[in-house]
């Protein structure tokens, strides 16, 4: 038997005892909403109306023909209110925050879709909010930092350690040890002490069981294979949720891996050799981190995949052998970017951009009755800063130099 | 001689004990040298030594940049146990490691805690490892004798303060308040309701920290608590004024 919280041998709940209570009530009011036909209705009754669901699943069939191969299928989570999949996981946590009755709800942001989101969830509930993100991530995805200022919340920009994702957790877990009366702590990914891991799985499995419906309603069949993009892991457990009982679909993560995996500069966990269990964030899992168990900067081009850690749910699985793990490089990210974008008509965020690089690289070995999905976790339109450098393009430049200038002398 | 029984017998002498508290490697070990000779000579009872963790999720801003400064000069956790042989060889005073589960956990639990043992380290303060994660490491530290140190928050109940005094060892550490380490704690009504209840849920001695920076503070504690727990005030004040600042400090604190 497995202790509570735990996936084979990871996960678990490793918290400072002045949480202990917070976190013995939100096993409770998530036990209790589970056990409860009537709060899934609610959750999704209320993902309809707001959130844009059930998401499409849209047949790629330039691309298809492309590749040669398997029918490719996108799973729309970027057609979710605010761009991503997170608006699943927020959503629901918020439904619980009403339950417990607090009035406070922060969060950390790494691309800052979870911060979007649960910025969104705070002001359609009426709740205050907070959102920690690192400062390097603050640079980088400023149009989010925005939004989440206009959606009514403080931004604090994270200083600490490598002011990136990892570091903006810490800081929420700081100010919950302070406020837990009034805050919950909305964690944006599968990730973390128990139970978060397994609840934010719950509210993305929506995205699976939808899955599985529309792929059987539209190719008459199960797919082959189902590539998801692995940052937390909160839209490939989502997705792979599905389909984590019919044995023949092979279910492949993929991580970033960066500059090359054998660079360094990455964020490949299960795909590269440079991950070893640990216990960090209040769980335990595979990370990246030194023989001291010092944790190791990363690097992505999508700061959504720019993490230490990952799911211990997924951990397990790849574990069992359920799961493949593949990285796809920020050079590849770009190119799959640039084709799915000119073939499609869809503009994918960078972190699913890195499950459609390693989809793009199978779909040629597979026959044309069979299908394959893709997650789409988010939209790039975030991402236009960080695309257009990485295009080099010259007239968003000319656009940007044009926009300083008129700030500058004003 | 057991901590707990030796804590007991050292507070028979002294109204409240003093323990503090020094990130390793920070500002270097030269300065922990000096430091930690001061607080001896000065009549600390008890010393802390922080072993940095990339992580520090329960510290406040001034522990954390301690933490990440010692890293980043380069400190390793076998400078910390050669560092921590060298203190405990040369002072009487028990010495305790303080640090987050990874440390010990990449180590490996058992290595960590024989390596700690015959170093001459009396006990551990784990943060982030409640009792219900904390079989193997319970279990090793009966085996060797080293003292698994438990922390009551203000928020844990009675049954559960019950729980982890069954578990605990050489004293309880009572965090004085919700919160990170680093700011100020209000020693009002409510404060002394919850001394109280610490005291009822368990017949070791009690260490009082977080918040704690002055006479006035470890005056309030005397007669209440049996340790007064001084952290971030004396990583302040090297700071600020450096390691010969500290002797006076302690001097002053009762
Ligand atoms: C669009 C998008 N996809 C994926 C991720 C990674 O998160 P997860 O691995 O939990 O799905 C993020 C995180 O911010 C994101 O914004």
């Amino acid at each position: 038997m497995n202790k509570p919280g735990y996936f084979g041998q990871w996960g678990g709940a490793y918290i400072p005892e002045v949480l202990y209570e917070t976190f013995r009530e939100l096993r409770e009011v998530y036990a209790k909403a589970k056990a409860d036909p009537a709060f899934w209705q609610e959750y999704v009754a209320l993902m309809s109306s707001y959130s844009c669901r059930p998401t499409p699943l849209t047949h790629a069939d330039n691309l298809s023909r492309h590749f040669g191969g398997a029918q490719i299928f996108i799973k729309r989570e970027d057609l979710n209110h605010t761009g991503a999949h997170k608006a699943n996981n927020v959503m629901g946590q918020g439904l619980l925050v009403k339950r417990m009755g607090k009035t406070r709800v922060i969060a950390e942001t790494g691309a800052g879709q979870h911060g979007v989101a649960c910025a969104t969830m705070a002001a359609k509930f009426g709740f205050a909010c907070t959102i920690y993100m690192g400062e390097e991530d603050v640079h980088r995805q400023r149009p989010n930092v925005f939004w989440m200022e206009k959606l009514g919340a403080t931004v604090v920009p994270v200083t600490t350690g490598s002011r990136t994702l990892k570091d903006a957790i810490n800081e929420a877990f700081r100010d919950w040890v302070s406020n837990m009366d009034t805050t919950h702590y909305v964690m944006g990914t599968v990730c973390g002490p128990h139970p978060f891991p397994e609840m934010v799985a719950w509210f993305q499995s929506i995205i699976g069981i939808e899955a599985r419906k529309q792929i059987i309603a539209s190719h008459g069949k199960l797919p082959a294979r189902i590539y998801a993009c692995v940052g937390g892991g909160s839209n490939a457990m989502g997705i792979f949720q599905g389909f984590l009982a019919d044995s023949e679909v092979e279910l492949i993560g993929v991580e970033a891996g960066g500059k090359g995996i054998d660079t360094g500069q990455h964020a490949a966990r299960l795909a590269s050799q440079d991950a070893s269990p640990g216990v960090a964030q209040g769980y335990k899992t595979m990370f990246l981190q030194d023989s001291d168990g010092q944790m190791l900067d990363t690097h992505s081009v999508a700061a959504g995949l720019d993490y230490i850690g990952v799911s211990p749910l997924l951990t397990d699985l790849w574990e069992k052998g359920r799961v493949r793990f593949t990285a796809a490089t920020d050079q590849e990210v770009m190119a799959a970017l640039d084709l799915t974008i000119k073939k499609e008509g869809i503009i994918p965020a960078l972190e699913s951009s890195h499950a459609f690089v390693q989809a793009f690289k199978e779909a040629g070995e597979l026959s044309s009755d069979q299908a394959i999905i893709i997650n789409q976790s988010g939209r790039g339109d975030k991402d236009i800063f960080t695309i257009a450098h990485a295009f080099d393009d010259p007239s968003w430049k000319e656009f940007i130099r044009k926009k300083g200038e008129e700030y500058a002398t004003r | 001689m057991q901590l707990a029984e030796q804590l007991r017998e050292a507070r028979s002498k002294k109204d409240i004990l003093l323990m503090t508290h020094l990130v390793l490697g920070y500002p270097s070990f030269a300065a922990n040298r000096e430091v930690i000779h001061q607080m001896v000579e000065n009549g600390v009872d008890v010393i802390e030594l922080q072993i940095p963790f990339s992580e520090p999720m329960a510290d406040g801003p001034m522990i954390i940049k301690a933490n990440q400064e010692a890293i980043a000069s380069g400190t390793t956790v076998a400078d910390c146990l050669a560092f921590a042989a060298e203190m405990a060889a040369q002072h009487k005073i028990p010495f305790l490691f303080m640090t987050y589960y990874n440390i010990l956990f990449k180590y490996g639990v058992r290595e960590f805690l024989h390596k700690a043992k015959e170093i001459g380290i009396r006990g551990f303060i784990i943060p982030d490892l409640p009792p219900e994660e904390g079989e193997e490491y319970l279990r090793l530290a009966k085996e060797f004798d080293l003292a698994a140190i438990q922390i009551f928050a203000p928020t844990s109940t009675e049954e559960r303060m019950r729980t982890l005094a069954g578990h605990g060892d050489g004293f309880i550490y009572c965090v004085a308040r919700r919160g990170v380490t680093g700011s100020k704690t209000e020693f009002d009504a409510s404060f002394d309701d919850y001394l109280a209840r610490c005291r009822k849920a368990t017949d070791l001695p009690l260490a009082v920290g977080f918040g704690i920076s002055s006479r006035e503070d470890v005056q309030i504690l005397t007669g209440k608590a049996d340790l007064a727990v001084i952290g971030t005030a004396t990583i302040r004040l090297v700071e600020e004024k450096g390691a010969a600042a500290v002797g006076p400090f302690i001097a002053g604190l009762r």
